[in-house]
């Protein structure tokens, strides 16, 4: 018998690739004649430009071209608004290469070929640009205000989109409510940086008349549908492979960015290969950000603390163009009411055009903004009406029988109403408490805080709704020589892990090992239905369709061994690579042996295709070999497509010590408690979790992209864009609830935007709870650094 | 973020590498290397020719002698801070040095390279000046030596000649019975400090403070000494009020403006806690034996 795999703390398949170098990323593409490409970038935040002169760089020895948009003829096109909504009244998107006005420092403006990439970046500051300077304004509340210089001269107001929600009558239930809290709270920009910045490859094949691109993208069948039709080739001719991706947290799901068409264009233009590969200078100028929002939130509660309603009006700052929409928005306004039942819910948002990146989700996409402006309002509210934080949460949560909780008319990014599927949310926040063990906390708080010292306990609860349609697909097929097992989907992995849980799922089904089962994805060559990884949704809805394919593929299985063992086929089992007849004690057939035999090709190429013939045949047909309807080998596909998003939930505590000399924070202990559904492979999860409070640690404490009055950013690199290194990282307890989700055949529920979800929360409501004996003013901003902490307690009058 | 075309020297002898240095119009020295090549890479500098001094064993030392720790500028500040000599004479290198970054980048780095660049934030320097140590510089005319409290002007500015390399750094050994400590608040581990406090106590029979010395990194353009710190508590019983007040007294040593990430009210308040912090750290130490 093959112990189930599902659920398995597996070894990761990718991980000898990886862990030992032999990882292949873009730039270990090896393309004989490579030229390699850099950018001319916009050192000004807006400015028409009033003329590019390349002629020194041309003439520079090793450069073969250079890039402008008068070069670029029918590709000198608007990049397409990639997820339209009636909501946004004024869609700006940017130009491949900058014409006649640039609207953020970084922006492109010219794109260099050359021998090498020394000498690109050589003729780079050859290029002289001239710009005549316009106004600018980069505070997004300041931004939006009348009278504020604007990004784009026919856009008023710099509003690209404004949509208002509601769900029940949030009006009436505040006129009903005992209390109303409101508070204001801030969220600053910051960017994914992932190891691996944006890299693209590409090469032209003068006899096929096929374009490859190697690119490290989260989304290769979109980039695909966006190059054929920018280059007018058939889908065929065009092929898109994400290789190895070093970490993606959802920026390259945005395409086409300028190098996705400069790269292609020129490998075209020129026959040869080219290769671009992003430095991390460049990489804080023009790969996307996200998370600046400003919210205003107010509650509505009676007496006992029972909130009836919530109001909620946001900025969201989108940059110079909103390719993406309004997702990142959307979910932000989506996850405002949390955990909690509130039947009354309005929600507001404007996105503004700043002059700067342009935004597109981040690992959280909204959800770290909701998640703060919710929770520091319940907190608040607690503190008012006198009621412990712990206990106002519980009084609110939706209960285990409450699921499903529809959230009418508040419309998710799948298009549907907010719908919780499943979860027992007290049951999550009283393991919280139980480890962080409340009143053995409280007296060692009491003690500190005699003792001058300022111990605090933090928490935070979130709701996260994962898995978004509208599809995957799953492919499974028996190599018919090697017998190995070969399983596609059309969406991509930045390391997550997918070789080995799509594997496990897949093993469950046809009794296979883990390692003998080939996962290969992110390559339109070899499967290319299919969406993207985004949104926590790989395992949903990927591994759901892969779980349905492999269910058809076991069937197959089942039917051809029982075939071939002259057997029923409820008699068939399969384990260990086999197929045989329970309970008889015998061999039965590999599952290579099923897969040749399936196949009725006339040669037997190896032992398999010999052994086979011992046995009957695999398919009984009196007529040909391959009856009618029926495809030759072990093969299936299906597809998932997810009624709407499943949504998993979990709750953070840390204990922090603030150090009254530099407040510097320790955290002592963070524990999180989560479910999302059934696990894979808790190994994973616990991965997934541990690097995403990792990443929540940065946009806690560190990650504020710091744009200056004239639009330069002024920390555009590691020196001074500080990301937390393993040494600010506690160790994170988990404890792992599992409530599966009904909307899927695995029950899972996506995990890998979770862990960043809600520790500014936690460690804002940390340090606040330990300045306690300060009196102090809520906090109201992340990141918290110290130097902040200490205005905050000096404008507060106190001690500084 | 690849470098402009240089030419690259590597010189063995001293001799030769002053004479490349006196040679070149525009001419960046390489000890170490962990901030010249991210400059370099940034194109922040674009010079013509590097001159690597990686092999000058001749500035390859640590010795111990006549009252002073004399370290040679190409020794690598992860061997000084594994040096066992080092450490008897003077403990107070060790300590300073494992604030310095990260191991990978003391692995690289070099006595000589820190000092001669120079970052006001930077820790050797602050070691230097806080112990009066003397830095030696040598150019086509000769040695010469200079008081760190007069080689460090500005920041990334030193009192070298252009034609000069510094060659030696050297610290005086501690007294026996003399407390020390260095102490330094960084937002993340190993990163530069927002402020560092290096100090050393030495309490005379009559348990009054003989002598001070405190230096601080991080608050000012160079190096700063916190003389009034060092008068106060010259000639007084140490004590935690007295360490409490010298905090206070340091906070005016602060000269730096806010900046985006850090106010200057803060850092003041970092560094009155960190010296006393210091102070009481150092304390611990008094009277007890290497």
């Amino acid at each position: 018998m093959s112990t189930r795999q599902f659920g398995a703390r597996v070894q990761r398949n990718e991980d000898q690739r990886l862990v030992t170098g032999k990882g292949r990323y873009v730039d270990d593409i090896p393309l004989t004649g490579a030229l390699h490409g850099a950018f001319v970038r916009s050192s000004v935040a807006h400015a028409r430009i009033t003329g590019v002169d390349v002629s020194r760089a041309l003439a520079l020895p090793g450069v073969v071209k250079v890039y402008t948009h008068a070069d670029l003829g029918a590709l000198d096109v608007q990049m397409p608004l990639l997820i339209p909504h009636p909501c946004i009244t004024h869609g700006r998107t940017q130009y491949p290469l900058a014409r006649d006005e640039v609207f953020h420092v970084g922006q492109a403006i010219a794109f260099i070929v050359a021998e090498d990439r020394y000498i690109a970046e050589d003729a780079v500051s050859l290029v002289e640009v001239g710009y005549e300077m316009l106004p600018v304004e980069v505070d997004f509340e300041k931004a939006a205000e009348p009278g504020a210089p604007l990004v784009h001269h026919d856009v008023p107001g710099n509003i690209a989109a404004h949509l208002v929600q509601e769900s029940g009558d949030a009006d009436a239930a505040f006129a009903a409510a005992d209390h109303i809290t409101s508070i204001k709270v801030r969220v600053d920009r910051s960017t994914a940086a992932p190891m691996e910045c944006l890299a693209t490859a590409a090469r032209w094949d003068e006899v096929t008349g096929e374009l490859t691109v190697w690119d490290g993208t989260q989304a290769p069948i979109g980039l695909r549908g966006a190059l054929a039709s920018l280059f007018e080739l058939d889908e065929h001719r065009v092929r898109v492979i994400a290789p190895d991706v070093g970490g993606g947290f959802g920026p390259k799901i945005h395409f086409p960015y300028a190098n996705e068409v400069l790269v292609p264009l020129a490998s075209m233009e020129l026959r040869r290969p080219v290769k671009w590969i992003e430095d991390r200078s460049e990489n804080f100028v023009h790969m996307t950000h996200e998370r600046g929002q400003i919210h205003e939130i107010e509650l509505a509660a009676t007496s006992d603390g029972t909130v009836l309603g919530l109001r909620n009006r946001f900025l969201h700052d989108t940059g110079a163009f909103i390719p993406y929409g309004i997702a990142v928005a959307q979910v932000a306004a989506c996850q405002i009411a949390g955990p909690y039942r509130i039947p009354n819910v309005r929600v507001e948002f404007s996105c503004v055009y700043t002059p700067t990146v342009p935004v597109t989700p981040y690992r959280g996409c909204g959800r770290p903004q909701a998640n703060f402006a919710i929770e520091r309002a319940m907190d608040q509210l607690a503190e008012e009406l006198g009621i412990d934080r712990f206990e106002l949460r519980r009084r609110n949560f939706i209960q285990p029988e409450e699921f499903p909780y529809t959230r009418p008319n508040l419309i998710f990014a799948d298009g549907l109403a907010v719908t919780h599927d499943s979860g027992e949310y007290e049951k999550a926040l009283t393991a919280l408490t139980d480890a962080l063990d409340l009143a053995a906390f409280a007296k060692e708080q009491r003690e500190a805080w005699a003792q001058g010292r300022y111990l605090g306990l933090g928490v935070s609860f979130y709701v996260e709704g994962t898995g978004l349609g509208p599809y995957e697909g799953g492919h499974v097929r028996i190599h018919p020589i090697t017998g190995k097992i070969f399983v596609n989907t059309g969406l991509t992995t930045q390391g997550q892990g997918h070789e080995t849980v799509f594997a496990q799922i897949v093993a469950d089904q046809l009794g296979a090992r883990v390692e003998d089962i080939i996962v290969v994805e992110g390559d339109t060559g070899v499967y290319d239905w299919g969406v993207a990884t985004f949104a926590s949704r790989a395992a949903v809805v990927s591994g759901s369709a892969i779980h349905k394919a492999a269910v058809l593929a076991r069937k197959q299985v089942i039917n051809a061994a029982a075939n071939m063992l002259e057997a029923d086929p409820d008699d068939i089992e399969l384990a260990d690579g086999r197929a045989f007849v329970v309970g008889s004690g015998t061999a039965g057939v590999t599952l290579a042996e099923v897969a040749t035999a399936s196949n009725p090709l006339r040669y037997a190429f190896n032992k398999a295709a010999q052994s086979a013939t011992q046995f009957a045949p695999a398919a009984r047909s009196d007529g040909p070999s391959l009856g009618e309807g029926a495809h030759p080998g072990i093969e299936a596909t299906d597809y998932y497509s997810p009624p709407h998003a499943t949504w998993a939930y979990g709750v953070h505590g840390a204990i922090v010590e603030v150090d009254p000399a530099t407040y510097g924070i320790k955290i002592h202990r963070y524990v999180c408690v989560h479910d999302c559904g059934n696990m894979i492979n808790p190994m994973i999860v616990e991965g997934q979790i541990a690097g995403g409070v990792a990443q929540g640690m940065g946009g806690a404490f560190y990650e504020k992209l710091d744009y200056d009055e004239d639009g330069t950013l002024r920390n555009a690199s590691f020196m001074d864009f500080l990301i937390p290194y393993a040494t600010e990282i506690p160790h994170v307890e988990m404890i792992h609830q599992e409530t599966p989700s009904p909307l899927n055949p695995l029950g899972i529920k996506g995990v890998g935007e979770a862990g960043t979800i809600p520790v500014a929360q936690v460690i804002v409501s940390a340090i606040e709870d330990a300045l306690k004996p300060l009196d102090l003013p809520p906090f109201r901003m992340t990141p918290l650094s110290p130097s902040l902490i200490h205005s905050h307690i000096a404008e507060s009058g106190n001690r500084g | 973020m690849k470098p402009s075309s240089f030419r690259y020297a590597v010189p063995t002898t001293l001799r030769a590498a002053i004479d490349i240095r006196a040679a070149s119009e525009d001419s960046v020295v390489l000890a170490g290397g962990q901030s010249l090549i991210p400059t370099m890479n940034f194109r922040l500098a674009n010079p013509e020719v590097v001159i690597d001094l990686r092999k000058l064993d001749e500035l390859n030392y640590i010795r111990v002698g006549g009252g002073m720790v004399r370290m040679g500028a190409m020794t690598r500040q992860r061997v000084v801070e594994e040096d066992a000599e080092a450490l008897a004479a003077n403990p107070l290198i060790r300590e300073t040095l494992t604030n310095v970054a990260h191991p990978a980048i003391r692995n690289r780095g070099t006595i000589g390279g820190s000092l001669a660049h120079a970052d006001p934030s930077a820790e050797l320097p602050t070691l230097l000046t806080t112990l009066r140590g003397t830095l030696t510089a040598q150019g086509p005319s000769g040695r010469r030596s200079i008081p760190a409290t007069e080689f460090f002007e500005f920041i990334f500015t030193t009192a070298l000649e252009p034609d000069e390399l510094l060659v030696e750094a050297a610290v005086p050994v501690l007294e026996p019975g003399e407390g020390w400590a260095f102490t330094e608040f960084a937002r993340r581990h190993g990163d530069y400090a927002v402020a560092g406090v290096a100090a050393t106590l030495l309490v005379g029979p009559d348990g009054r403070i003989s002598r001070a010395r405190l230096g601080a990194c991080g608050i000012a353009t160079v190096p700063a000494l916190l003389t009034e710190c060092e008068e106060l508590l010259t000639g007084n019983a140490p004590g935690d009020e007295l360490f409490a007040a010298a905090g206070q007294v340091a906070r005016d040593a602060v000269t730096v403006s806010d900046d985006s990430a850090t106010t200057k009210a803060y850092r003041r308040h970092v560094l009155a806690g960190l010296v006393e912090r210091t102070l009481k750290t150092a304390m611990t130490r008094v009277g007890v034996p290497r």
